[in-house]
């Protein structure tokens, strides 16, 4: 394929990547910043958003996209209502700890991947995508439903953005990120926000599951990768900037795409991540982090 | 939690409870009889190796039952104790030291994945007890492991690449790309089918060595060649219909080359599954196929009958629900090949485990049957690898239909080792 | 102090007695099982090093247990070193690659050196994938039989590689409470629990975390070279993610910074998983159930929660 050709491909394909990672990390972003937990269960609630959109359209009859909007509202409530229950059952009980949320999340992940396993099965199925749009350049067909999961990242991250700054609910959770004691001294309910908070995460989570499982199908192992790339697009935007998770995974998209340009895929892949990691090691901060 | 909402025709709980129930209660109740040979099956029931390691289960199951209302082996009845390994080598070799040690299993056999089978043999050759893969990796034949592991059931990746290439050549082109996995599993791809293409007179213009942890491949496609006739695809992992359906994207309605993969890029995969349509007319290696062929074997429906498969290769319970009917064979031929090496070795217990592994080496024909549904096989008792015949398949009407079948000696290669010259 | 110290050796020496004792009176599988818990357990305790008493928290870790594992299994491999050699080429090497990754990722703190020792690992495998043709890929390669013996023993037979195992441990295990115990070790502690104050009396932070990051690893390439000679396998799923949530998890689970913990979240966490895949199949909903039950009621790790408890004296 000639270079021109080649490079928007790539392009596409890095901004693809970017909006699947904004939409993964957007949940984590938030009870990363706010509640300063590393929730390792994360990708798990975006795996349970995936399968249970599989669950959804295969039972709703009618036309796909009918049975798709179904799942876009069905399986982020259910996975919120679940990590709402492992909030009050479990973190709250442990006080937040840093490092006892560690522990338990793994159980989480645990309990949750095996549920997975047990009713829905190994194998990885498909969802139909709400359309069938098939974009026919001169070189390359391209999947119109992957440029709707760039416009969707823009919008779900758009809409976070105008809750935390525009609404009250936004106020208070971001009133208790940056100070938690104050917040509670100012009649703020810290464990409601957290329990929000810690529900609104997993629901984000869920639906960028529902949104992907079109173009990555549904398998229980699927919220591995989910988790380390959306820890790695947090970090790197700086924690608690949402502008930051959404530039830091254009970086990390764009970037992955172009470098598979010129490499074979894995030294590719080697590079791609070297030069991440090497972001942070001259900017430990992230790239949108207030200084330390 | 969820129940009821997911998959209605999965059981998965209550089955797995009672089996857990059977097999703890089991033991006891067939005491009363002969002792029972006891075989543990190291099995992938978690990890990425899962969508197999269900099917294996089966597949041995109906063996099992097979053998076992037949009269068992030498007139004693057989248990198997499945162990998971959570496809991983590490757990793996413990698993061959649970099975061995404390549950006193005779030997062990099942795995699929090679670094488990990699990561355990070692293990094995230090308890000096018989581990029977049904991997289809080359390791065994190649000399890498040692005198207690054989694969029985399964041709080993060289043989089946190799004997693809002519049909290749001459079917669909001689200017080949191929897109691989960048593991051993697709090395022995990229190296073995390289080779086999050259001395057809063709050649492979590109090699694509895709990293395991990729879950999107489209950037990877520009890369293959303009002049490429054949794309040679095999793939394997959970990622595997998004790696198919992300070929079918990529080329569109375009001009695009041949088609060539191997099944274990759609292995447990429904080849009617939407956006799947451009593979149409394509081809495909398969080690038993899928769906019953016309010209199918006496035996093949009693196969499919025992492990609960329909005429197309999915479980007679659920039609959604496709097997991995191009390895899990293996199993079930590898049971009978264990039955047919203790009987002839007089095999008693575990201090007869070397004569069980000499008479092992000792097989080299074997015939069709029910012993074999795949087909008769030829057994390397030096490089303790067996060899079948191999079939292509061509995706018609969204299903596959047998095109073509290799005899056994064009699988057959000058023998790497010979592990019978090996201390046990 | 003083009074405390030698209960605490006591206790430790204690330990090992019972462990040495433990080929009389296990099995022979279960004596295999601890050579293995043994081998882990050192790996955590470095991880302990690092994390438990340092504050660095590390997710890269697997990094440092391939590194030993091949720097002791290549040579092994392909100029056929014997065990002595290849063990001490294995420590070196995760110590080299530990202080290598330190010099990048200490200019980093908090969640930022996690991501960043994520994102190393994660390189470091690839690179091992990468690599096939030397490092036999993701399939790796079974050790040869003569790099196993050391001094005329075969340490692919129990016994000799149980006493291997319990001497790499036990040298580990009194050389972590010996360092917790000196200057250096609370000079780690004051890292952890108060960075700038340390500072101001005169220490720099950076070369401490170094030192305690390279000891790090140390351990764990003592651990991935110890797994290489005695179990006689190498291979890049050491090197995955998986390999550093262990270390953590162990750590976490018996308590960080106590000297014990590692080794008791090792042994727990294996007890575990062999318990419940004899329950029931899915074996996964009982480990994560007792991760959750354990951890709710003991929020510090167990010998953490015990000390916080009862026993303060414990190290």
């Amino acid at each position: 394929m000639a270079f021109g050709p080649f490079l928007l491909l790539a392009l596409m394909e890095g901004l693809v990547t970017a909006a699947v990672l904004a939409l993964a990390a957007a949940g984590l972003s938030l009870v990363f910043g706010v509640m300063r937990v590393v929730n390792v269960a994360h990708g798990e609630f975006y795996m349970l958003g995936a399968v249970l959109a599989w669950a959804v359209t295969t039972m709703i009859p009618g036309p796909p996209a009918l049975a798709f909007l179904a799942a876009v509202i069905i399986a982020p409530l259910l996975v919120a209502a679940l990590a709402a229950a492992a909030d009050g059952l479990i973190l709250k009980r442990l006080n937040y700890d840093p490092e006892a949320t560690i522990v338990a999340t793994i159980g989480l992940l645990y309990i949750l991947q095996q549920a997975a396993l047990s009713l829905y099965g190994p194998n990885a199925n498909p969802v139909t995508a709400p359309f069938e749009w098939r974009i026919q350049l001169p070189w390359f067909g391209y999947s119109g439903y992957k440029l709707f999961v760039v416009f969707a990242a823009g919008m779900v991250l758009l809409a976070l953005w105008l809750f935390m700054n525009r609404t009250k609910a936004g106020l208070v959770m971001r009133a208790t990120q940056v100070d938690r004691t104050t917040a509670q001294a100012f009649g703020i309910n810290v464990d409601r926000v957290y329990m929000g908070t810690f529900a609104l995460g997993a629901g984000l989570a869920a639906l960028a599951g529902v949104l992907v499982v079109p173009i990555q199908q549904a398998q229980y192992l699927m919220g591995h990768d989910p988790l380390l790339l959306s820890f790695i697009v947090v970090i790197i935007g700086g924690l608690g900037s949402l502008r930051g998770t959404l530039i830091a995974a254009l970086v990390i998209g764009l970037s992955d795409g172009v470098i598979s340009m010129f490499f074979t895929p894995t030294l590719a892949k080697i590079l791609a991540t070297l030069l991440v990691a090497m972001v942070l090691v001259f900017r430990p901060q992230g790239l949108f982090g207030a200084k330390a | 939690m969820t129940n009821g909402l997911l998959h209605p025709t999965r059981r998965g709980l209550l089955m797995a409870g009672g089996a857990g129930l059977l097999t703890a209660a089991l033991p006891g109740y067939v005491a009363a009889q002969a002792a029972p040979v006891k075989i543990g099956f190291q099995l992938h029931r978690t990890g990425i190796g899962a969508a197999y390691g269900r099917w294996y289960e089966r597949t041995a199951q109906a063996a099992l039952k097979a053998i076992n209302d037949a009269g068992g082996i030498a007139g004693r009845p057989v248990e198997i104790l499945f162990e998971d390994d959570a496809t991983d080598p590490k757990r793996g070799s413990e698993v061959v030291d649970k099975l061995t040690q404390s549950d006193g299993c005779d030997l062990v056999m099942g795995t699929l994945f090679s670094h488990v089978v990699m990561g355990s043999a070692p293990r094995a050759g230090e308890l000096k007890v018989p581990y029977l893969v049904c991997s289809e990796g080359y390791h065994v034949a190649s000399g890498a492991l040692n005198r207690w592991t054989l694969q029985p059931g399964i041709t080993d990746v060289r043989a089946q690449i190799s004997t693809m290439a002519p049909w290749v050549a001459a079917n669909l082109g001689k200017k080949v790309t191929m897109v691989f996995p960048d593991y051993a599993f697709g090395h022995d791809h990229r190296d073995f089918f390289t080779a086999a293409i050259q001395a057809q007179g063709g050649e492979v213009v590109a090699q694509i060595a895709v990293p395991p942890t990729e879950t999107s491949f489209t950037r990877y496609f520009p890369q293959i060649p303009a002049e490429t006739e054949v794309l040679y695809h095999v793939m394997v992992g959970p990622a595997v219909l998004t790696f198919v359906k992300e070929l079918g994207e990529f080329y569109g309605t375009g001009a695009k080359p041949a088609l060539f993969g191997f099944i274990d890029s759609l292995e447990a995969v429904d080849t009617a599954t939407p956006g799947l349509e451009f593979l149409e007319g394509s081809h495909f290696w398969e080690a038993h196929p899928r769906v019953k062929a016309a010209d199918a074997g006496e035996h093949e429906g009693h196969y499919r009958a025992a492990v609960g498969v329909d005429d197309n290769g999915a479980s007679v319970s659920d039609a959604a629900d496709v097997s991995t009917y191009s390895h899990m064979f293996s199993t079930w031929e590898t049971l009978y090949f264990i039955k047919q090496a203790m009987e002839a070795s007089g095999y008693t217990g575990p201090a007869d485990r070397q004569k069980l592994v000499e008479a092992m080496e000792a097989i080299t024909d074997l015939p069709y049957g029910i012993e074999r549904p795949q087909g008769a096989k030829r057994f390397n008792g030096k490089t303790h690898q067996v060899f079948g015949a191999q079939h292509i398949s061509q995706v018609q009407g969204g299903k596959l239909v047998k095109v073509h079948t290799t005899t056994i000696d064009e699988g057959m290669y000058e023998d790497a080792v010979d592990y019978t010259t090996m201390y046990f | 102090m003083t009074g405390n110290s030698s209960k605490v050796w006591m206790l430790h020496l204690a330990l090992l007695a019972v462990l040495f004792s433990a080929q009389y009176w296990l099995s022979p599988y279960n004596v295999t099982n601890l050579s293995r818990i043994m081998v882990l357990a050192v790996f955590a305790m470095g991880y302990n090093l690092a994390f438990g008493y340092t504050g660095l928290l590390s997710l890269g870790h697997a990094l440092l247990l391939g590194a030993g594992m091949y720097a002791a299994g290549l040579p092994a491999q392909l100029w056929g070193w014997s065990a002595g050699p290849a063990f001490i080429a294995g420590i070196a090497g995760g110590g080299l690659v530990a202080a290598a990754l330190g010099l990048l990722a200490l200019r980093t703190a908090g969640v930022s050196f996690m991501i960043v020792t994520l994102m190393f690992a994660q390189a470091g495998y690839l690179t091992l994938l990468y690599f096939a043709p030397v490092t036999g890929g993701d399939d790796g390669f079974a050790v040869v039989a003569t790099s196993r013996t050391l001094m005329g023993f075969d340490l692919s037979t129990d016994t000799p590689r149980f006493l291997a195992a319990l001497m790499i441990f036990a040298v580990g295990l009194l050389a972590s409470l010996a360092l917790v115990r000196s200057p250096f070790g609370r000079t780690m502690v004051a890292m952890r629990e108060n960075e700038e104050r340390s500072r101001m009396l005169g220490y720099n932070p950076f070369t401490v975390k170094l030192a305690a990051l390279t000891i790090s690893g140390l351990y764990a390439g003592a651990a991935g070279a110890a797994y290489a000679i005695l179990f006689g396998y190498v291979g890049a799923s050491f090197a995955t993610i998986q390999y550093s949530i262990l270390p953590m998890l162990y750590v976490l689970l018996g308590g960080a910074g106590t000297t014990l913990g590692p080794f008791l979240g090792a042994l727990l966490m294996f007890a575990l998983i062999e318990a419940a895949t004899g329950i029931t199949t899915a074996h996964q909903f009982i480990v994560g159930a007792a991760l959750v039950v354990l951890v709710l009621f003991a929020p510090k790790g167990i010998l953490g929660t015990i000390r916080e408890r009862w026993v303060r004296w414990l190290p």
